[in-house]
């Protein structure tokens, strides 16, 4: 039997269904003492808090920080008043036991939500169930060990609630198939993310009678079979195959050195924003590290880190790449990322305000602490330094100077470091793309930062979305400005790489390589993909 | 009492963790705070009231402070829908 339902999630997946009944009604039930219920209550919602907090620890570890956030807006809601009030108006005046309290009011707000005229709030009655259905379970004393499985399986229910989702071990469940739910919701988006197959909106279709049989599901066109037959099995392994094939395809090109059918070589590297991410980019075969965004240390810390701090950071980076060049960006705050302890005066205009490079060259104590931590561990790996928001020599000149005080220091406190370290510079204002050709007499590379220099070059705030239609990133003022200074870099003998969004940007590829930047920095997951657009091109 | 009135520029509108954050807010202040638009008005300390007003990209919001501490709670609301919406 062949189902339609909407996809959810990319994949194919082929494995015996596993059906989540759903829990069955709580009866009406008076109690004769609702202060006890209050109580029971009060303890449930106590105990869900502390579970919430966990998950939002453990979710930001398996499925990244955007996602977690989803379990943090579920911390909200058990605070809302509205739900509390409903919930504690039922125990006191109608005097019903705690479970169905928490039942009923879940079904208003459900409802309430369902009826929103807009698809974002719709969805979110998932989270109210969410955090109703962890009240019951509570309440009731259920343990959630129906997810728990030894043997593949694709789970099926009528809908599937984010945190029951987040908590799925991938390599036991294959698939997900829900009778009801939203391409839009959190369950579908940590199906992606896990690259779970997933198929939604089957109805009336699935039913508890699947349970047990086999399935076969297509996430990317959204077709389920249940008892497929040989033919229908064959068809389904072929186009796992051919998925497999996809993926062993750029697998193939991993060790294998980035450079067009017509021989120009071009260094690929991948952009990271803290210390795990340096597996990660390893793991994808990146050359290097072409951005080490190096103020998560700052934006995470309370208080400004320590020398010890940042070592351990950058050495461990160092180690990870196992003798990959790591370019490390030193300090980048300011304008949009804020670290309340900088202290910094609120400014009309912090775009063009005290960032970066300025921060760094006012407070050269702060800027001093970052360099030496660096140096001292580039003796454990192949390190730059790159200064972020570059518009004059002065800066440059300063910058390194700085630095070339650090070394001394550490040269007489006998610390090891790499004398020959690289300082190069971020060409992201149209300032620095036209003076570069002086600019490269002096730094040893340049990294374009397409998006600042966008914003600065068009006079676009890139944070404003309603002028979209004014933001160009193919503008030819900002391609003209990127040739200049690729230019500029050759004839002084230096390199230029771009580490903005703009680099992995297929329509510009080809104009990239035509005017001979030497660098691309991306996405580690996007690495291998790019080397294959760049084995695959002919100049 | 106090009124502020914001157009929304946030493409996402009130979604949820914005009105996390206005709850969070109003909660800290003893002032009555409102928000809402010209057609309905939900309390500013309630995280579900506020995200079922749908307040989207465009919209006018209008928010109203009343009480012993309105002057500064007017303050932080004001600059936390210039900062976040």
């Amino acid at each position: 039997m062949k189902i339609q339902g909407k996809s959810a999630s990319g994949g194919i997946a082929v494995a015996r269904v596993r059906y989540v009944a759903k829990r069955e009604p709580i009866k009406k039930l008076i109690v004769s003492d609702p202060d006890k219920e209050i109580q029971r209550f009060d303890i449930a919602r106590n105990q869900a808090a502390d579970q919430l907090a966990q998950l939002v620890i453990s979710t930001r570890a398996t499925l990244g920080e955007e996602n977690s956030k989803l379990f943090e807006i579920h911390q909200m809601m058990l605070e809302d008043l509205d739900y509390l009030d409903a919930i504690t108006s039922k125990l006191q005046e109608e005097k019903v036991c705690a479970e169905y309290a928490v039942q009923e009011t879940a079904e208003e707000f459900v409802s309430m939500f369902a009826q929103l005229n807009d698809d974002y709030m719709k969805a979110r009655a998932a989270d109210i169930r969410d955090i109703s259905e962890r009240l019951l379970d509570i309440l009731t004393d259920r343990i959630s060990h129906v997810f728990d499985t030894n043997e593949p399986v694709i789970m099926a229910a009528e809908d599937f609630v984010p945190s029951q989702t987040a908590r799925f071990d991938r390599s036991k469940v294959l698939g997900l198939i829900t009778k009801g739910g939203s391409e839009n919701s959190h369950t579908a988006i940590f199906a992606r993310t896990m690259g779970i197959p997933a198929v939604i909106g089957l109805k009336e279709s699935l039913t508890e009678v699947w349970d047990g049989q086999l399935a076969a599901v297509d996430g990317s066109t959204g077709e389920v079979i249940l008892n497929p037959d040989e033919q229908e099995t064959a068809e389904f392994q072929k186009r796992k195959q051919k998925e497999l094939f996809q993926k062993n395809e750029l697998e193939t090109l991993r060790g294998k050195p980035t450079i067009t059918k017509n021989g120009k070589t071009i260094k690929l590297y991948a952009n990271i924003g803290c210390v795990a991410d340096a597996a990660v980019a390893m793991e994808n075969d990146a050359e290097g590290i072409g951005l080490f965004r190096s103020e998560f240390l700052y934006l995470e810390s309370q208080d400004y880190p320590t020398e010890e701090v940042q070592f351990k950071a950058y050495k461990a980076v160092a180690e990870t790449l196992a003798g990959r060049p790591v370019i490390i960006r030193t300090l980048d705050i300011g304008a949009d990322k804020q670290a309340a302890y900088f202290d910094l005066e609120e400014e009309e205009n912090p775009a063009m305000g005290m960032r970066a490079i300025r921060i760094c060259l006012t407070r050269p104590e702060v800027f001093k602490t970052q360099l030496r931590a660096i140096y001292r561990a580039s003796a454990y790996g192949r390190l730059m330094i790159m200064f972020p928001m570059i518009t004059s020599l002065w800066e440059l000149r300063k910058g390194k100077s700085i630095a070339s005080q650090v070394r001394e220091e550490l040269r007489q406190e006998g610390i090891a470091y790499d004398s020959d370290l690289p300082i190069g510079i971020m060409i992201e204002t149209p300032a620095a793309a036209v003076i570069s050709d002086l600019l490269a007499q002096e730094a040893d590379f340049f990294s374009l930062g397409t998006n600042d220099l966008t914003q600065y070059t068009l006079a676009v705030d890139r944070q404003n979305h309603s002028l979209e239609q004014f933001c160009d990133t193919h503008h030819d003022a900002v391609l003209r400005l990127i040739r200049i200074t690729v230019e500029n870099a050759h004839k002084n003998g230096i390199w230029a790489g771009i580490c903005g969004e703009l680099a992995a940007d297929s329509e510009l590829l080809k104009f990239f390589l035509e005017i001979g930047v030497d660098e691309l920095s991306v996405a580690p997951s996007q690495v291998l993909g790019l080397r294959k657009k760049i084995v695959e091109l002919n100049l | 009492m106090k009124t502020i009135s914001y157009i929304i520029t946030d493409e996402l509108g009130i979604h949820a963790r914005p009105a996390g954050m206005i709850a969070k807010l109003a909660k800290g202040y003893k002032s009555e705070i409102k928000i809402g638009t010209s057609n309905k008005m939900a309390d500013a300390s309630r995280v579900i009231g506020i995200m079922s007003l749908c307040m989207k990209q465009g919209d006018e919001i209008i928010v109203t402070v009343d009480g012993e501490d309105e002057g500064e709670a007017a303050e932080a609301i004001s600059a936390l829908l210039k900062d976040n919406l």
